[in-house]
């Protein structure tokens, strides 16, 4: 019978080409916006953990309270002994020392004088350490524009645009003028090692990235650190997992009154971030979800349609003795060899579409200029296993349903009617 | 007759005595820059920050001459040693010898921190005489340490200060200045400083210890302190060029 019922698809064109068209555009849209949806959201949160937040961050208490002046004066002492704790308490979590600093990048002409300068916002990470994996993590090999990584202590990169601006070269010292974390004016050189873009606009801006032993040694904190950020093994922010971690770290500093001990805070728990964690993860099904909906609708309308279109040849069926529920079944498995062929043609194109923008991304650079938050400016979808049988919901089951609720009218026919029908 | 002639002189008298007694806070300030000004000046001193989580000393040596140019080298600790700041009338230099670099200071960063301590470089560079840039009014009188002061409300007659406001306490007896309060233009006060242990040196009177207090910052205030100073030497012209902060 399946046999016979596939033959029928094959040669009626009208029975099988557009139901699918319509079952496989329809499952495209879904799987493709499913991507969409969890790239972008995901990109925004990593691109904010892996740049600045962490999936955990500990500090001290007193500079998680003024953590938007990015106060070094306030950084946590001993930062190697706190690193190893943690390592040894949580070995599940990659763990990274980093200071945030801002100042003046100045660069001198042939008698030292200021040629050029402007403000920069620098980010000391360890990118010289075997077991370090922050250049992987900020994908600073692949933003590299010019020049190279940073190989040696005394070199730094900028952002290209601010290279530019600055009219510095590969090779060339620039000075760093910033604070310690005493308050003094610092002065440290640095050699311009390369240029980098991050295809963000805050971080393209005026960036400069230095090791950070230099950043150590720029800003007097020797064995200081302004922040710990833990990484999550799986590359990916768990709220539950991090607010879990962080409440357990804080627990044993429970009876620390001291402003300086340090202080757990998941992705979350910093700034507006909080908030678009929730949003991304009541939004992100939210939207999935009302797309499912509308794509079942129209894909439910079209099984009906197919199977009122076919009124006529089902009074002949039955004229001719075929019984009802065969009719009814041969009706509903058509549908089910159409959702499916249209649900895996569909899913196959939707990840399709969504592997070449995964790759190759939609730039949105130009709508987020004076953006304050790190959103990425080129979109990529992300495609999760749930991508490959999402597309089910809508493709097969509204599909079937539809066709189901349609048949129902084959039960309603009268033989004694049937030849009268016909005739008109 | 008797009578009219008796009132004036008893009137007389009262402008005599109680005018003797408080000069006019404009004279007041006049004495004060006579001890606190000179037409050129070397000292050594040494500035404690007490910052919130440590303290640390900076010792330096100062030439400078009249408010225009000043030359500061620093000699301890050992990450601050071999800086210099060269000030010419308005502009401020900073040469690191870790660096090579003589960076010019302009703009808001001279609003920011001397070495962490509660001065800025704006209130280093201002060095003028407070009769040039201030009018002053006497409002009382106020014993500080034992010692009676008068108080003085100082507001600014030029626009290039720091401080649209002060308040004075002024040693009746030496015209030195006991503690200062400074104001901004909406009335905030932003720093605070007292001033102690005044010497006499080459016939003026000198306070030899201040210790500044930044309102908006957090710590424990920075204590300056003046361990020698003379005043009036042949300091020659050399010193105060860009050549000689890499020298």
């Amino acid at each position: 019978m399946i046999r016979f019922l596939l033959k029928g698809l094959f040669r009626d064109k009208s029975r099988s080409r557009l139901p699918v068209l319509v079952v496989a555009t329809g499952v495209m849209l879904t799987v493709f916006m499913h991507t969409y949806i969890t790239g972008f959201m995901g990109d925004t949160i990593e691109m904010n953990a892996r740049f600045s937040l962490g999936h955990v961050k500990v500090m001290t208490r007193a500079y998680a309270e003024n953590i938007s002046q990015v106060p070094n004066d306030l950084a946590l002492m001993d930062a190697g002994s706190l690193l190893g704790e943690l390592n040894s308490k949580f070995p599940e979590v990659n763990w990274t020392p980093r200071i945030q600093l801002g100042g003046l990048v100045d660069a001198p002409d042939e008698t030292g004088e200021t040629r050029s300068q402007g403000p920069a916002i620098g980010m000391g990470i360890d990118l010289l350490s075997a077991e370090s994996r922050e250049a992987g993590r900020l994908n600073i090999q692949n933003s590299v524009v010019k020049g190279r990584m940073i190989q040696n202590t005394g070199e730094a990169l900028l952002s290209h645009d601010f290279s530019e601006k600055l009219n510095v070269d590969i090779g060339d010292d620039i000075t760093l003028i910033g604070t310690t974390m005493n308050g003094s004016m610092s002065m440290y050189n640095f050699k311009l090692a390369g240029t980098v873009s991050f295809g963000t606009e805050g971080l393209d801006r005026g960036t400069i990235i230095v090791d950070i032993a230099d950043a150590q040694a720029a800003l007097d904190m020797q064995d200081a650190a302004g922040e710990v950020l833990g990484f999550f093994e799986s590359g990916f922010y768990d709220d539950e997992q991090a607010v879990e971690l962080a409440e357990s770290f804080n627990a044993s500093y429970d009876d620390d009154q001291d402003e300086y001990a340090p202080v757990m805070k998941s992705l979350s728990q910093q700034g507006s971030m909080g908030q678009y964690v929730k949003l991304s993860d009541v939004w992100g099904i939210y939207i999935t979800l009302v797309f499912i909906i509308a794509m079942a609708l129209v894909l439910w309308n079209a099984g009906l349609l197919g199977g009122l279109r076919r009124y006529g040849e089902f009074g002949v069926r039955l004229a001719m003795g075929e019984e009802k529920n065969h009719v009814y079944m041969s009706l509903v498995y058509e549908s089910i060899f159409i959702g499916i062929a249209g649900t895996v043609a569909g899913t196959a194109i939707g990840l399709f579409i969504s592997a070449l923008v995964q790759k190759y991304g939609i730039d949105i650079s130009g709508m987020m200029e004076g953006a304050s938050m790190m959103i990425p400016s080129t979109i990529r979808t992300r495609i999760t296993p749930v991508d490959y049988y999402i597309g089910f919901i809508p493709g097969l089951f509204s599909t079937v349903t539809g066709t189901m609720l349609a048949g129902i009218g084959i039960y309603r026919r009268k033989t004694s009617q049937l030849f009268k029908e016909l005739e008109a | 007759m008797v009578k009219m002639k008796t009132v004036i002189t008893t009137i007389l008298l009262f402008i005599a005595v109680f005018g003797a007694a408080q000069p006019a806070a404009n004279e007041i300030i006049k004495k004060i820059d006579q001890n606190m000004s000179s037409e050129n000046r070397v000292f050594e001193s040494s500035m404690t920050i007490h910052g919130k989580r440590s303290s640390r000393t900076i010792t330096s040596k100062t030439w400078s001459v009249g408010d225009k140019k000043s030359f500061t080298e620093y000699l301890s600790p050992a990450r601050e040693q071999g800086t210099k700041m060269l000030k010419l009338e308005n502009q401020l230099w900073i040469y690191s010898p870790s660096t090579d670099r003589t960076i010019q200071i302009s703009g808001h960063m001279l609003r920011q921190s001397v070495m962490g301590s509660d001065l800025s470089y704006e209130d280093m560079m201002d060095d003028r005489k407070l009769s040039d840039t201030y009018d002053a009014v006497v409002t009382g009188t106020e014993e500080i340490d034992g010692r009676k002061t008068w108080v003085l409300e100082l507001t600014a007659k030029v626009e290039d200060v720091a401080y649209a406001r002060r308040k004075l306490w002024v040693d009746v007896e030496r015209f030195v200045p006991l503690r200062e309060e400074l104001f901004a233009k909406s009335g905030q006060l932003l720093k605070q400083s007292t001033l102690s242990d005044v010497i006499q040196k080459q016939g003026r009177w000198f306070p030899t210890k201040i210790v500044f207090k930044d309102m908006l910052k957090q710590g424990d205030g920075t204590e300056f302190k003046i361990t020698d100073i003379l005043f009036n030497q042949d300091i020659p012209d050399h010193v105060f060029s860009k050549a000689s902060l890499k020298m």
